[in-house]
Order: C-alpha cells, then structure tokens, then sequence
C-alpha cells in the first residue's frame, strides 16, 4: 500500500514525535511547575515566551532557526564550538525545533493542573514528613494526572502534524528529516493525490486510534484514581 | 419598445469592452513574482486595464484552479501544470505558450567559493549541496540533469538536501546552512549577470530548458484585460524586464515543445 520511503516517513515521524514528547516532559514539567507557583515578577514574559510559537508562522520559526542555527547565527555558532556541527537538516535539529515548537502545548496545560492543585495537599503531605520530591511524586503527579495526559497527546500530536517548521529547516532527506506531513505536501506538489490520500487517510485513521486509546485511558485512570484515594 | 432600448444599450457595451479598463487576476508561480510586479506595472500604464496578482507554487495554483479559483491567466513554473490543466479542460484552447526560460546557477554565498570551471562541484570540497526537489520543482530536475551530464550524482548524493522550491532551496544555500546549491539566475542576479556571492552559470547543454507555460484560464477567456496580458508578454519590452531579473527568452532556445 506504501511505498518504501512513506514507510521510512511514517517511522521517523514516530520516532520524531517519541522523542519530542519525552523531552517535552522533562523540560516542561519544572517549567509548569516554577510558572504554576511562582511570584517573580518575570514570570509574567516568561509565560508569555513559551506562548509565543502559538503566534508566530510555523513556517516564519522556521526561517528564523534556520537563520539562527546557521553557519553565522547565534546557535550555529555555538553548536559548531562544541564540535556538534550544524543542526539543519539533521534529525537533532528537527527535535530542537519541534520542542521549542510544542512546548506552549505541555507547558498550560500542566501549569493549569499544578495551579489547580492549591496549597492544601502539599501542606498535608509536608504534616506527614513527605520530603518534597516525595510530596511531587506521591501527590502532584498522580493529582495533575489528567493534565499530564492532555500534555502528552497534544505535544506528541502537535509534533506529528508539525509541517511548516520541518520544512523550512529539514531538507527533506529521507530517514533524518522527511517526515509523514512533508512527504503528503510533495505528493501534493507533484499532483501524485492517490499517494497523498492513502498517506493522510493513514495519518488521520493512526491519529484517531491513538486519541481514543489516551481519552479512554484518561478517564479509567481518573475512575481508578478516585476509588484508591477514597479512604 | 423597452426591449429595443435595452438591445442597443447591450450593443453599445459590447462596442466600448475593450476600450474600457477591465481587471484580471492572474495567479503566478512564486518564482517569478519580483518580474511580474514589474511587467504589471509596465502593462497597467500602457493598456489602462488592473491585474490581481496572486502567488504561489505552481502545485498549489493547480489544485485551487481545478477546484474553481478565479483566476483568468496562469502564469506556472512548469510545463506540467499548465499540460494536466489542458487536459482537465480548465485552459482556453492552443493560448499554452512559454513565456520564460529559467537559467540554473550553482551558487555560494561565499564570493571565493564557486568559480567558472565549478572545481568545488567536481573535487567534492562542500559540506552540503542544495538543490530543488527534482519531482517538485523544474530547477531541481535540472539540476539532477546537470549532476547526470557531469556523472556526479553518486559521489554528491549523500550531501544533497532538497528545498520543496527554489525559493527554499536559496534560503538554504543564502543562510549558508549549505555551502553550495543550484539555484535560479534570477534570484542571484541583477540585470542578468550574478552580483552577489561566486556561482557558475550552468551551461544550457547539460539540462533541458526550463520552460515555465503561461495558459489562458476557461474564465479569463473574455476578459480583455487577461487576453492583452498574454499577448504583452510576448512583446519585446516584456522579455526586456525577463532579462533583466535573469531570465531567458523562449526564442533563445530550439523549439523542441
């Protein structure tokens, strides 16, 4: 039904947006965190900073890491001092990008659950001597569960359906950074619509399945949560 | 008695059609968008009529054509387009004809880098080489055509990285994110000769001209404003402006269509 390189498309998109969702996690949790808590007086632009990809022309982010990744921008010049060379059309630079991309997907809705957590578990929590990364494990996570949830599908899906930036900084190279949203537009391009319809119909019916799977998941979770939190 | 009126009045327009201004709008491949706005401009102030100019890529032009955009001329990138178009039965008949050549360059923003032998293609002395996604865009098929002439292909393949455009494919070898990269005349170029960076003008023997189509649209077909553009196009200070921003005249070429 696919052609060898749609294969290698559809593969690396997943690999691309695993790997992304991961990183997102890990950065994104303490960013939440600090924004959900804190009364620093820039945490206003900070929260404004990670929104700002929201605004911005995914294909406008795209020239600009593009410029800025280069041989003479900022990033370029700093990657190739620490000998990892250029980040363009690497499989890496499309990961900087899709995190820098996604990260207003993990970042509110992860501060939204920390924030609507409150004060109160953790002071009881701190009453039984829960140390604090005891007090965010055993309570904030299990707690902002729905909002870790919703995280992880919105910035592993966003990275799927990432289009604009891949291609301003990707090169199309087949297995590092042609991807299933770049492959589609070529067969667009190319006026090949039988290949473009096969490829999105797969995208949307793996994208549905996926999201299904998650919500279903979300609310058992929340029903099982509720029942063990009971006593 | 009203009827009567009505008829003369009918006739009178029909008379007046083309000495009045009308207006048109043409959709034009993005790579030759800065031409356009100048032969616009020239054509607005000889004829009186408006265009509408509408870019994009010639793929997308395509598809908003064969599902009913306004446009009455279309002004592609390719030769392919406007074909799968005539045989879509969009296109006023036998208006097809080639308004442009494209020239290819292999460029450098470096201005030491690419000099008139192309040594840097042949000693593989780059880190990467840009060009055009050859199944998308006419100036990448060239330049897989100029790789095949000079039997480099195998050697270069591993450092290829493709822009879906010519547009891209500059950005690329601009932002010296690519060292190298076959890119258009047109986009390197002031008054036809290349004026920033170093490049190699890509002999017109190893590739297969570049011919960009303009077509006569079923819907601009009794638009005076779309008929006069087409045959403005073919007038000698029309291909002026072409060589001005690097591009060739069809004439210039064999007719081989």
């Amino acid at each position: 039904m696919f052609s060898d390189s749609d294969w290698q498309a559809i593969g690396l998109t997943l690999r691309l947006a695993s790997v992304v969702t991961v990183l997102l996690l890990l950065i994104g949790t303490p960013l939440a965190w600090w924004l959900a808590r804190s009364r620093a007086w820039w945490k206003g632009p900070l929260n404004a900073i990670v929104a700002l990809p929201l605004v911005l022309p995914p294909t406008v982010l795209g020239f600009y890491l593009l410029v800025a990744m280069g041989p003479q921008g900022f990033v370029g010049e700093l990657t190739q001092a620490l000998g990892l060379g250029l980040l363009p059309f690497t499989f890496w630079g499309l990961v900087v990008a899709s995190v820098l991309y996604s990260m207003p997907f993990v970042v509110q809705p992860l501060q939204n659950s920390f924030a609507a957590l409150g004060e109160r578990p953790l002071e009881v929590a701190a009453t039984l001597r829960a140390g604090p990364w005891d007090r965010f494990f055993s309570v904030v996570v299990p707690l902002a569960r729905p909002g870790f949830i919703t995280a992880s599908i919105l910035g592993f899906a966003h990275t799927v359906g990432e289009f604009g930036v891949v291609l301003m900084i990707g090169g199309n190279i087949p297995g590092a950074t042609q991807v299933v949203s770049v492959q589609i537009y070529d067969h667009v391009e190319a006026l090949d619509y039988a290949n473009a319809h096969r490829l999105s119909l797969a995208m949307v019916v793996f994208a549905f399945v996926v999201l299904v799977a998650l919500y279903s998941f979300n609310r058992r979770g929340r029903g099982v949560f509720s029942v063990g939190a009971a006593p | 008695m009203f009827k009567r009126v009505r008829w003369w009045w009918l006739a009178a327009c029909a008379f007046a059609l083309p000495l009045q201004a009308a207006e048109a709008t043409v959709a034009v491949a993005s790579n030759f968008a800065a031409p356009m706005a100048e032969l616009a401009k020239h054509f607005e102030r000889e004829t009186g009529h408006r265009l509408t100019l509408a870019f994009g890529s010639s793929g997308k032009i395509f598809a908003q054509i064969q599902n009913g955009a306004p446009y009455a001329v279309f002004l592609s990138a390719d030769q392919a387009k406007p074909r799968a178009l005539e045989a879509a039965g969009r296109v006023t008949p036998r208006s097809r004809f080639t308004y442009a050549v494209g020239r290819l360059v292999l460029w450098s923003a470096d201005p030491a880098r690419v000099d008139s032998d192309a040594t840097v293609l042949r000693s593989g002395a780059f880190r990467k080489l840009a060009l055009a996604n050859p199944r998308l865009a006419p100036y990448g098929e060239a330049a897989l055509q100029t790789l095949t002439a000079l039997d480099l292909v195998e050697t270069t393949r591993a450092r290829w990285v493709q822009g879906e455009n010519i547009a891209q494919t500059y950005q690329f070898v601009s932002t010296g994110n690519a060292d190298i990269g076959f890119v258009a005349l047109s986009q390197v170029a002031t008054d036809g000769v290349i004026s920033s960076g170093s490049g190699w003008l890509v002999p017109a023997n190893l590739h297969e001209p570049i011919r960009q189509d303009a077509v006569l649209l079923r819907r601009g077909r009794f638009n005076p404003a779309a008929i006069a553009l087409m045959d403005y196009l073919r007038t000698d200070d029309a291909r002026a402006v072409m060589q001005r921003f690097g591009y060739s005249n069809p004439e210039d070429y064999s007719p081989g269509d």
